[in-house]
């Protein structure tokens, strides 16, 4: 079995976002895998621990990612890609990633993508699917289990708190919810080994792409914090009262009526 | 190999000379496998241990068994461990940092440290092949834990006055042990015990001793001020019958093992104490950013921020004085050749090596443990006395690190009592370092440091250490062999070596973090360094002038305190505008941050 994960890192779910001439801060800040796509290096790793093969860890950026692919390596993962595009993309978006990770994948074996639902930075939960489209194969989105019988797989999907159930069969692409699996830390003695595993560092140049071919589709406007949220007020006296004030200040301080 | 072990800065001897900074290993150096065992170890802390140290801490210690078996499963228990005995074999640094990450779990940490230090080092260490090869692989796992046992009713700072006793049978198989070993760490469910005994009441000696043999029980769980979370029982031996081919080390020579696990307790301890700071300090500084008063974040009050620049400069000269001791360490046991790795008497005389600065660490870093802890406490208010936040808890926890692994005292008095013995035995020649600093004072001439960054900090290191020596030359002089009585004057001693050693740590780090990162992204480093070395300086001239007046008198005095006067002449750093700019980062990373 032949499986892939797309990984992306990202901020630590505790920084504090502060933004700076009009982009984010990114200076001292703590990098992570995104937590979705450390469900995907978990699943897929389990994965393969039950129907052998090997698990390749892919992501798009720069080499700053490579501490987070070693971290997938450590976790148990056999191999890693970074496409380094640093030097040749100035500005990204989601089709920019999934078209670079298609033109990769598109002369592999592939037997399974994971990737994360979504990315805790941009939360675009584009670049899976985008993916699967682009190598014609089918995807499922927000799985929370997975069970795969020879060429047949099913799996239960999460809806919006309910639970669908869907067989299809491989090749196949899916993204991980919340709830897939319980990630486990990268033992010290998965750390030393994964010193010693393959991660190769590609560029545009290495796939063919020219920077025209990946050019982002969108463009951002303006990166602006979200406005500090006031302290709620607590109307108190009598059940009438409360509702009259409730109206007056509806009227003077909402102005919404 | 002998000739590598030449290169090697020796124990005790940054005293007398001068360290640059490419001899000290500083936390900036960090491998990415340091840190991402380091994460490991603080994820398992806050994910594993921390949701469930209540019932810990209510002595439910089954969960510190299974807590202890899943640190096992991750390699958290064998980096000690040589590989051929299951275990890891990393370096120090990496067994230093996993202590400093434990910390946060404060008595939790305390038994994974007594399993993976004083339980399994002994043996790692000191235990012959058989031996090696019986316990090591289970105690690497978890599947056997550990615990050490010294410490007697009658005997707590004096070990070798233990009343334990061990006579071998008639058919010359076991030696019957019997005695109490009392406040053992890990008792409650501890496999194995590396015990203490006198084998026919004189010869003190070191024992395997596993829970499973005849005579061997346990008292009741004590009630202790903090570290709850721990076990600690009393080791009841009753004809405890331990097989001849336990015997750890050489018959008669236990204290050799002892003293040196001390020596390794005591440097990891300032880990530890290095690692808690830091978690009480974070605590602190977020509960300030967060609580109001006045219609203002406590955080942003002048004297709050005096509390934040005052702790993390000490705190950051703990974390560089322990980690260059860690590094000192690795730097000698990774160039012990594979022959002298194997023989207990090369491995004991490279940790006795630095016993100096094991002491040192020991009672600076739990001072500064306890100074953080304490004024977290304080910064929180009466919130701080309430059970319900975690700093009640790092405050109760804390105390015991100026106590246990030798108190702060008797650590103090071994610095100035093992430079003495150094100097008779011909490794330092301080002696005559003193003497050429006696006619040096009398020309003495105070200097202008340049303006650049550190260039009074040096100064004053090198100020500080003429201080040092003259202060201990004056003393030796004065009382020779009795100096030992003047304890007094010995502490004063030992407490100018610490903030030189604190002092200089902190300058050296600093100073290769500019050379490889520049002045403006060290810019926290370096404030902290003021900070800290003028605090320090301050305190050593104190220090200096108690005790020249105690050792000298009449005109000798009036030259001394003359010589002391233009050592310590210099134009201080204004440390409140320093500590004000500190604690600016601190509150934004709300954390210690460099």
């Amino acid at each position: 079995m032949n499986i892939f994960v797309l990984l992306k890192r990202t901020f630590d779910t505790e920084e504090k976002i502060s933004i700076a001439n009009g982009v984010i801060n990114e200076d001292g800040a703590e990098f992570i895998i995104n937590p979705y796509d450390e469900y995907a290096v978990e699943e897929a790793i389990q994965i393969r621990d039950d129907h052998g093969g090997e698990v390749t860890v892919l992501t798009v950026g720069n080499e700053d990612a490579e501490k987070q692919l070693r971290t997938a390596l450590a976790m148990g993962a056999d191999k890693a890609v970074l496409i380094n595009i640093e030097d040749d993309v100035e500005y990204s978006d989601q089709y920019t990633t999934a078209k670079i990770i298609a033109e990769y994948l598109k002369d592999k074996e592939v037997d399974l993508i994971i990737a994360g639902n979504v990315a805790i930075d941009n939360a675009s939960g584009q670049v899976g699917p985008r993916v699967a489209d682009l190598l014609d194969i089918p995807y499922i989105t927000t799985i929370t289990n997975l069970t795969i019988d020879g060429k047949n797989v099913s799996v239960v999907r999460d809806v919006e708190g309910d639970e669908e159930k869907i067989e299809t069969t491989l090749p196949l692409l899916v993204t991980a919810q919340q709830g897939l699996n319980d990630p486990r830390y990268p033992s010290l003695p998965g750390i030393m080994k994964a010193k010693k595993k393959p991660l190769a560092t590609l560029e545009l140049d290495d796939l063919d792409l020219e920077e025209e071919d990946v050019e982002a589709k969108t463009k951002t406007i303006e990166i602006y914090l979200p406005q500090q949220k006031q302290a709620g007020k607590l109307l108190t006296g009598e059940i009438e009262e409360q509702v009259k004030e409730l109206v007056s200040l509806l009227h003077t301080e909402a102005k919404v009526i | 190999m002998a000739h590598s072990l030449d290169s090697v800065v020796k124990g005790g001897s940054f005293l007398i000379e001068d360290i640059r900074a490419d001899q000290v290993f500083t936390p900036e150096e960090f491998t990415e496998e340091h840190l991402m065992i380091a994460k490991t170890t603080e994820d398992f802390i806050g994910n594993e241990v921390l949701p469930i140290l209540d019932k810990l801490e209510n002595h439910e210690f089954e969960y510190s068994v299974k807590l202890l078996k899943q640190a096992g499963e991750l390699g958290l228990l064998g980096t000690d461990v040589p590989e051929e005995y299951g275990g890891l074999g990393l370096d120090k640094i990496t067994s230093a940092l996993i202590a400093e990450k434990m910390a946060r779990a404060g008595g939790f940490s305390i038994s994974h440290g007594a399993h993976v230090g004083i339980g399994s080092l002994p043996i790692v260490l000191f235990g012959n092949e058989e031996q090696k090869q019986k316990y090591l692989p289970l105690l690497a796992t978890g599947e056997k834990l550990a615990a050490y046992a010294l410490t007697e009713p009658g005997s707590g700072s004096d070990a070798l006055g233990a009343k334990t006793v061990a006579k071998l049978n008639d058919a010359g198989t076991h030696y019957l042990l019997n005695g109490e070993k009392q406040w053992i760490t890990n008792a409650g469910f501890a496999d194995v015990f590396v015990v203490y005994a006198k084998i026919d009441g004189d010869k003190f000696t070191a024992f395997i001793v596993e829970r499973e043999f005849p005579g061997v029980s346990v008292g009741a769980e004590e009630r202790k001020m903090g570290i709850k979370s721990s076990s600690t029982r009393t080791l009841i031996l009753e004809d405890a019958a331990v097989p001849v081919e336990n015997v750890l080390g050489e018959i008669g020579r236990g204290h050799v093992i002892a003293f040196n696990i001390l020596n390794i307790g005591r440097y990891k301890l300032g880990v530890g104490a290095v690692g808690g700071a830091k978690s009480a300090f974070e605590i602190t500084v977020k509960y300030a950013n967060q609580r109001k008063q006045f219609k203002q974040s406590i955080s942003q009050f002048n004297l709050t921020k005096e509390k934040f620049g005052t702790l993390a400069s000490e705190l950051y000269a703990t974390e560089s004085s322990v980690y260059r001791t860690v590094g000192l360490f690795e730097e000698r046991m990774s160039k012990l050749s594979d022959a002298q790795a194997q023989d207990g008497k090369e491995i004991a005389k490279s940790i006795a090596e630095y016993a100096i600065e094991c002491s040192l660490n020991k009672v600076f870093a739990s001072e500064t443990l306890d100074h953080v802890v304490d004024e977290g406490v304080q910064i929180h208010g009466g919130y701080g006395f309430m059970q319900e936040y975690e700093i009640e808890r790092a405050y109760r926890d804390s105390r015991i690190n100026r106590i246990f692994e030798g108190t702060n005292e008797i650590n103090r008095l071994l610095v100035p009592g093992t430079y003495v013995r150094k100097a008779f035995k011909g490794e330092l020649p301080l002696f005559e370092k003193a003497q050429k600093l006696q006619e040096e004072l009398m020309l003495l001439m105070p200097e202008l440091p340049g303006e650049e960054a550190l260039a009074l900090q040096k100064y004053l290191v090198k100020n500080a250490k003429k201080i040092a020596l003259m202060a201990a030359g004056l003393a030796v002089q004065k009382y020779g062999t009795e100096l030992e009585q003047e304890q007094e004057v010995l502490v004063n001693i030992a407490d100018i070596v610490s903030n030189v050693y604190a002092m200089e740590s902190a300058v050296l780090r600093t100073e290769k973090a500019i050379a490889r990162d520049g002045l403006e992204k060290s810019k926290q480093k370096l404030l902290y360094t003021e900070i800290f070395t003028q605090e320090a300086f301050n305190k050593i001239e104190q220090d200096a002038k108690e005790t020249l007046i105690a050792v000298s008198s009449g005109d000798t005095l009036m030259m001394m305190l003359s010589a002391l006067r233009k050592l310590t002449r210099h134009n201080p750093v204004n440390v409140i505008a320093k500590k004000r700019e500190a604690a600016e980062a601190i509150i934004k990373a709300e954390k210690y941050t460099v």
